[in-house]
């Protein structure tokens, strides 16, 4: 089906979804990590509106935004196991839970991580409030789209490695399981998954990012987040 | 008896991603309900259909859950009735390509208008007039890709990508003039002026599109309950 490379950092979970995609399609690939202080020019070559990863490359043509990519993967790969419901309403569901997901819960979880004080409170708030909806959707399924993984899972993935990791890296609890009983017990079986379970990246390297985020290198995205958010 | 429609719509006139949907449903000969909602005192119906933003535009279909989010509503739209005008192409490449400039056109484009509108002084609204030039000719790079010498960026007939962009053409007049630019203009993207030209007496979007008036209050609302930066 042609050559597959992946753009990629070792640490964002972005690119993870994208990763598992692949994995669990059977879909061989090629992976080039992505130094973002000093990015490639195929990446700017092949990414030049946002000049960002993940950047999936088929036949030389680059697909960029991981939703996108997931789509085109479930779409492209189409025999066997299919990421997306097929009824169009759970289709629209799916989409819709994934949007909240990148727009609104992990931004909301990266500024509760990244804030300070008053601040962080606050963010924490929001992000508590973003994950009850998630809490609530989860409501009686093993999956978040039911008896069998797919989509929406790979997108609340994430879920399972860093808030566990940035709490080991600077005590930030965020899920706890009296408030958050369907996320959790989700967590355990999507972690367990073996190709989730391998994949994650090295927890140390990450709780050394995360302490460096927080410190000096930090400040820039804290001001720029400040300053976005609404 | 008249047939109660099947499909409904919570919008408010003044939306764009309200517009979008209805050209979707109009290209598609959909017919629909539409329900007027006044976002500054929002009704039980919108706060129950879509408890998580609150925002419109909802489809609601039968009896079914609402479906929120305009780019997700004209793919369900597109999934239901997919014989009657065919918004998304079926390549998964090219619908690929065809959602990252949605993404962009939503989540990059579009808000440097109401970014420009917060910001106060002149020096910070130049600077945005700047950043929403560069993506008019990222646009228009765009509009020669898809439409392939064509007239939309759908090709012969108005596509995805046309609703997504076309649906903010009312906004992009009232931002010219308001800010005394062009946001699309005839020597540094003749095509898409030509493009806004054609989409603008559309069959299925002419009588879609709000009037002036409709903006001008949607604006007051705006600078009263979301009021500009202090310098």
């Amino acid at each position: 089906m042609g050559e597959v490379k992946l753009f990629r950092t070792w640490s964002s979970p972005f690119a993870l979804r994208v990763v598992w995609a692949l994995k669990l399609k059977g879909v061989e690939y090629e992976t080039i990590y992505e130094d973002l202080a000093n990015k490639s020019s195929s990446l700017l070559e092949y990414n030049p509106v946002h000049k960002k990863v993940p950047v999936l490359l088929h036949n030389g043509i680059p697909i960029c935004e991981s939703l996108v990519i997931l789509e085109y993967i479930d779409e492209t790969w189409n025999e066997g196991v299919r990421f997306l419901p097929k009824d169009p309403l759970a289709r629209a569901t799916a989409r819709f839970w994934a949007k909240f997901n990148d727009e609104q819960v992990f931004p909301s979880f990266f500024r509760y991580f990244m804030r300070q004080g008053e601040d962080q409170e606050k963010a924490k708030e929001k992000v508590l409030e973003n994950l009850k909806f998630v809490e609530e959707h989860l409501k009686g399924k093993k999956f978040f789209d039911g008896e069998v993984f797919g989509f929406l899972d790979l997108v609340f993935g994430w879920l399972v490695c860093y808030p566990g990791v940035i709490n080991k890296a600077i005590n930030l609890k965020l899920l706890d399981e009296q408030m958050f009983p369907n996320l959790c017990t989700w967590m355990e079986q999507f972690g367990d998954v073996p190709v989730i379970k391998e994949t994650w990246p090295d927890e140390e390297a990450l709780i050394h990012k995360f302490h460096k985020m927080r410190e000096g290198l930090g400040i820039y995205i804290y001001t720029k987040l400040r300053y976005e958010a609404s | 008896m008249a047939k109660k429609s099947e499909i409904k719509l919570i919008g408010t006139v003044a939306s764009p991603f309200v517009n979008r949907v209805q050209f979707v449903l109009n290209l598609k000969s959909i017919e629909y309900e539409y329900i007027e909602e006044n976002l500054a005192c929002k009704s039980e119906l919108l706060l129950t259909s879509n408890p998580v933003h609150k925002k419109v535009p909802v489809l609601i279909h039968a009896n079914k859950p609402p479906i929120c989010e305009s780019l997700i509503i004209i793919e369900y739209l597109d999934e239901i009735k997919p014989d009657v005008h065919r918004i998304l192409p079926s390549d998964p490449l090219e619908r690929a390509d065809n959602r990252f400039w949605a993404n962009y056109i939503d989540n990059k484009f579009f808000p440097l208008y109401e970014e420009m509108r917060v910001t106060p002084g002149k020096e910070g609204k130049d600077a945005i007039k700047k950043r929403i030039i560069e993506g008019s000719v990222l646009l228009e790079e765009a509009f020669i890709k898809f439409s392939r010498g064509k007239t939309y960026f759908g090709g012969d007939d108005v596509g995805y990508l046309d609703v997504v962009l076309g649906c903010f053409i009312a906004w992009t007049k009232f931002t010219e003039k308001n800010n005394e630019f062009k946001v699309f203009d005839e020597v540094r993207t003749p095509r898409l002026v030509e493009w806004v030209k054609r989409i603008w007496s559309h069959e299925a979007v002419k009588d879609v599109i709000p009037g002036n008036e409709v903006l001008v209050n949607f604006y007051m609302m705006l600078q009263k309950y979301r009021p500009p930066r202090a310098v």
